[in-house]
């Protein structure tokens, strides 16, 4: 009867036996989970940031590079500090931020490495060092931030910085983790896919004491860092410089386009900054400075701007009339000051009213245009002929205004560029009631005023157009992306206007006498650079007109076409053609002949500054500079985009 | 002696003794594996490592054998209780001049040797309980108890396998448990409760009362898990009651009262309520998170601390998959993430580098040797022989079963040794003398004398 108990015994034992195999079985054959848990627990993945693109100006200077900075990092599980006077002394904080910073590494993950302090200036890196070996548990890594070895250009390139949880959460290619840099504006924004690089990521075998212990499957899934391609540009440094240079004290946007290929050679919008606020530890402080100074100056007025392009606007509506034989050489308007004002000028022909910038002779123009040139006079009453539709010929207005690219994107490489406007019929079928408005409602458009608005950018491709005689390239800021000098294939088509030649070449002649004996202040005329321009005057309610001009030069085979917007300056002559005149000059000579205009130009401040707070900068400071104006100047306006009145 | 040495080629049972070694290669190539070191680049015997340290323990033990083997068989039978006497002494000797390791002071060191003396009183354990199974007794009652039951009027059948051979039979296992628990090595202690097995196989212990014993482990397991009280009262303890019930009244001497179900289901009702007292306030906090990172995965979750040794060993395990990560390639063990991976936690290794195909046959080995065992000491006609064998087979089995347990999560960690695998001298010595006294005594069956 005992013996049978073996079988009881054995029983016991297979029972165990079975229970632990199925038991395993669950364990290692049909839970994944654990052999991920493995590879998390054992493999470290070491993100290798790649280096940003650098970018140089169209002469080979450097735009933007980077340095490397130095941040220290703490383990909070590990952190050791016997002497924590001594140690705050050398990083140069206060007791209460170390116990702060502390907390913080705790709070995140006590086994975690965490930034203890962010980018320790070169002095505290140099004395920690040293000593580093004393404080258990920190550390220093290096990284790399933006620097600019100038002071300049600072809305075209953009910035970087951290990538923020909205941006990270909507990021669909799911490239970015959190901590990541990315460009936010400008080139850096526009570009941001070629300058990146691609991350690399090393896997490493980490034992439990966190010591590394080589690759994980010999480097199978490692990915190698790719550098960002570097980016030439079309800026011409020393000429944004001078444009930035004559532009301080003063609230304004210049843009300058080498017509025949359409690369921007100068992007100014004023008041700037210095670029290298944006990349030091005092970013946010700093950025949060520049957002509340009520002159806006992160705002990029030469791409977000809405200005009236003012009598600017004229070029283009002569161009159309010539196109569609509304009007020829010789066709002559009296100034009539009933709808608008004048100023006494000689009268004639149509470069005569380019001249002389007669008011009168637009809005007759643009008449002739909405109207289709088909309007009968008779003892000055007009008459509308059956066909004569005004809605026809607004419509017929707005594309050859699109041909120009107003009230489109010009598909400038940055970021949030706007369009422009030019009104649609709708807005006035609203304003007035369909079928209820005519020609008298809308007549200042012809003269660049009301409801248009146009971007300073948009502007000076419209004078690049005219210098082209009827083509214009898209304008853009980089020419080559990587060491193949790629450029982007839209930048390589040419937009044609369809508008003859000899219409240009008619209006360019105006344009030459606009400038040697017309509209422009006489301080302003260099007679050797062989300028072609446009005075404007953009109306603002909210205080003295904006001073415009375009231009271009030389009259022949042009080097450079700029558009050229300064606040509250009053006429185009007198202060835009001024700062256009001498950048022109500096461009095709290299130098500045007038200096009486110079001081001119530098005498007017027409900026009060809004804010008081002061910058803080980076310790590295940019050598060989021009001099420089203050970083930020002010003015008492409220709101930029302006949204003029037509003159009554 | 010559025809002596004939019978013993014949007869010596080498499936066993292969499935030893199979064993003892197998752990020495994971004691390899799991100290191994890729950046170290070391020979396969650098005297550094502890695989190496190891193969010199398994020459000691090849040694043993061989003594073993040559000495006369009745050695064993003769100087039983002797040698029971020598192994508590040194039981003693450590208390008096123990070695702490590891918070337990267990260990003896003789000359630079060290000796866990509680892995050899399990051998001296055995053959003392051997031993003491031939002896000639007489089942006495014991009066005390016989008084008692006249006395409650309780039925007889509850007490009538406790007597005086029992009493001498436990006390010959619990002294040594007493002196191992004082050293504060539960684990090892825990070891000897084995013998009940050996104690069942012989008629101390009867059927019911294992019947019992494994209702109330499995009762404690599961008032442990658990915690909802109406669960507890209107699903388990009835349906456990009823079942035990049934177990009693299946017996044919059943004495049916109703006094005794009453009885019985009090009882039960009584020890659910006190697994909660006992786990709050009897066991040791240690104790208690062992347990509870078992039942309740809300305790540290993220494995830091009281979770730490069973997350990584399940990860470690887990993640060897049907084949494994290949020899050498586990990664959770060499990176010591997994705790005393050569010693109690070798059968991470095991799982890791050879996954489940290697557990199985690791499993298969030791179901094999205990078969084999058992198979071998039911075909004695010595009963010291068999007691004995019986002996080596249980304790292999609770060592197996508690290791493997607790490195796959079913039992709080213990520390205690996977027999012939795990690193260290004191262990397998102890189970190379276990196995091989018995297939020593195994080989000269036929002269023995019957004593059944």
């Amino acid at each position: 009867m005992l013996e049978s108990r073996k079988w009881i015994i054995l029983l016991i034992f297979s029972l165990t036996g079975i229970s632990f195999l199925v038991r395993l079985f669950f364990i290692q054959v049909i839970n994944e989970n654990y052999k991920i848990a493995a590879d998390d627990i054992s493999v470290k993945k070491i993100i290798q940031h790649p280096h940003r693109g650098i970018i140089y100006d169209r002469n080979g200077k450097l735009l933007v590079t980077n340095v490397p900075v130095y941040d220290l990092m703490v383990i909070y599980e590990e952190a050791r500090v016997k002497d924590t006077t001594e140690f705050c002394r050398v990083l140069n904080i206060t007791k209460e931020d170390f116990k702060k910073n502390l907390a913080k590494a705790k709070a995140q993950s006590p086994r975690q490495p965490y930034p203890f302090i962010k980018q320790l200036s070169k002095e505290s890196f140099a004395q920690i060092q040293d000593q580093l070996a004393e404080y258990k548990g920190f550390y220093v890594t290096s990284r790399t931030v933006r620097t600019y070895p100038h002071q300049s250009l600072a809305h075209a390139l953009g910035y970087i910085r951290e990538i923020s949880e909205k941006a990270l959460a909507n990021d669909k290619t799911h490239y970015y983790r959190p901590g990541d840099f990315i460009g936010i504006n400008g080139i850096e924004g526009a570009y941001e896919k070629d300058l990146r690089g691609i991350r690399g990521i090393k896997h490493i075998w980490v034992d439990a004491k966190g010591r590394e212990k080589g690759a994980f499957k010999e480097g199978k899934l490692d990915t190698l860092s790719q550098a960002g391609e570097d980016l030439f540009s079309t800026i011409d440094l020393d000429l944004q410089q001078y444009a930035e240079y004559l532009l301080q004290n003063k609230a304004g946007a210049i843009a300058a386009i080498e017509p025949a290929t359409g690369e921007v050679l100068t992007m100014v919008s004023a008041p700037y900054y210095d670029p290298n606020l944006l990349t030091g530890p005092e970013f946010t402080r700093n950025y949060n400075i520049l957002l509340k100074d009520g002159n806006n100056p992160l705002f990029n007025r030469t791409i977000q701007a809405l200005y009236p392009p003012g009598s600017t606007f004229k070029t283009v509506q002569a161009l159309m009339g010539l196109q569609e034989h509304f009007l020829d050489a010789n066709t002559v308007f009296p100034c009539n000051q009933m709808l608008v004002k004048c100023h006494g000028h000689p009268i004639g022909g149509l470069q005569n009213s380019i001249q002389y910038s007669c008011n009168p002779y637009y809005v007759n123009v643009y008449r002739r245009i909405i109207y289709q040139n088909r309007i009968l006079q008779k003892d000055s009453i007009f008459t509308l002929t059956s066909d004569g539709d005004g809605r026809i010929g607004y419509e017929k207005w707005q594309k050859y205004m699109y041909q120009f690219n107003l009230g489109r994107k010009t598909g400038v490489d940055l970021t949030h560029e706007l369009s422009g406007s030019i009104p649609k019929m709708d807005l006035y079928d609203k304003r007035y009631g369909k079928g209820q408005w005519k020609f008298s409602n809308i007549y200042s458009l012809g003269i660049g005023q009301g409801e248009i608005g146009v971007l300073p950018l948009q502007l000076a491709n419209v004078c690049a157009t005219i210098a082209n005689r009827g083509y214009y390239y898209a304008p853009h800021l980089v020419k080559g992306v990587g060491k193949n000098k790629k450029i982007r294939e839209d930048f390589k088509q040419k937009h044609t206007v369809d508008i003859d030649r000899e219409h240009f070449e008619l209006l360019v002649g105006g344009m030459r006498n606009a400038y040697r004996s017309g509209t422009v202040n006489p301080i302003a005329i260099i007679p050797d650079l062989d300028i072609c321009g446009k005075t404007g005057t953009a109306q603002n309610p909210h205080g003295e007109d904006h001073s415009v001009f375009i231009a271009f030069a030389p009259k022949d085979n042009p080097k450079i076409a700029i558009a050229v917007y300064v606040e509250n300056a009053g006429f185009g002559g007198n202060m835009a053609a001024p700062v256009a005149a001498l950048l022109i000059e500096k461009y095709l000579k290299g130098k500045i002949s007038r200096p009486y205009l110079e001081k001119f130009v530098l005498d007017a401040k027409l900026l009060v500054p809004k804010t008081t707070e002061p910058l803080n900068k980076t310790p590295e400071k940019p050598k060989e500079n021009p001099p420089k104006p203050a970083v930020v100047q002010t003015d008492n306006r409220k709101n930029l985009n302006i949204s003029e009145k037509p003159r009554s | 002696m010559r025809s002596q040495e004939a019978k013993i080629n014949n007869d010596f049972d080498i499936w066993t003794a292969l499935i030893y070694f199979l064993l003892v290669g197998l752990g020495w190539l994971n004691i390899y594996a799991a100290g191994y070191d890729p950046s170290a680049n070391l020979g396969w015997l650098d005297p550094s490592l502890t695989s190496t340290k190891q193969l010199f323990r398994i020459g000691v033990s090849v040694v043993l054998i061989i003594i073993i083997l040559t000495v006369d068989y009745r050695v064993f039978d003769t100087y039983a209780f002797l040698i029971y006497l020598a192994t508590i002494f040194m039981l003693l000797l450590v208390l008096i001049f123990g070695k702490e390791v590891n918070g337990d002071r267990n260990w003896l060191d003789i000359g630079g040797l060290r000796l866990q003396p509680s892995e050899f009183a399990k051998f001296g354990t055995a053959l003392a309980l051997a031993r003491f199974m031939t002896f000639q007794y007489n089942n006495q009652k014991n009066p005390l108890l016989s008084y008692a039951s006249r006395v409650a009027g309780v039925p007889t059948f509850l007490w009538d396998w406790l007597n005086m051979r029992l009493a001498y039979a436990g006390a010959i296992i619990f002294v040594p448990i007493l002196i191992i628990l004082l050293q504060g090595d539960a684990g090892s202690a825990l070891v000897f409760m084995t013998f009940s097995l050996v104690l069942y196989r012989e008629g101390l212990i009867p059927n019911w009362v294992l019947g019992a014993v494994i209702s109330i482990i499995t009762l404690f397991v599961v008032s442990l898990f658990v915690r909802e009280e109406d669960l507890l009262t209107y699903v388990i303890i009835p349906i456990l009651t009823v079942t035990l019930l049934l177990i009693i009244s299946s017996r044919k001497r059943t004495y049916q009262s109703v006094t005794l179900n009453l009885l019985a289901a009090g009882l039960l009702i009584v020890y659910v309520i006190s697994v909660e007292f006992i786990f709050n306030n009897v066991l040791e906090a240690h104790q208690k998170n062992r347990i509870l990172v078992l039942i309740d995965d809300e305790v540290d979750p993220e494995g830091r601390k009281e979770r730490y040794n069973l997350k990584h060993s399940l990860v470690a395990i887990g993640s060897g998959g049907l084949v494994g990560k290949g020899f050498l390639q586990g990664t959770q063990t060499k990176l010591n993430y997994v705790p005393e991976q050569s010693t109690d936690f070798i059968f991470c290794t095991v799982g890791e580098e050879y996954g489940w195909l290697g557990s199985f046959v690791t499993v298969f080995l030791f179901l094999a040797l205990m078969y084999r065992l058992v198979d071998l000491a039911e075909r004695q006609k010595d009963k010291f022989a068999r007691v004995f064998g019986y002996s080596v087979a249980s304790i292999i089995f609770f060592h197996f079963a508690i290791n493997i347990a607790m490195t796959i999560g079913l039992f709080p960690v213990v520390g205690i040794p996977l027999p012939f695998v795990s690193y260290g001298g004191s262990s397998l010595w102890g189970f190379t003398i276990l196995v091989f006294i018995f297939l020593k005594l195994d080989a000269h069956r036929e002269s023995q004398m019957e004593r059944k």
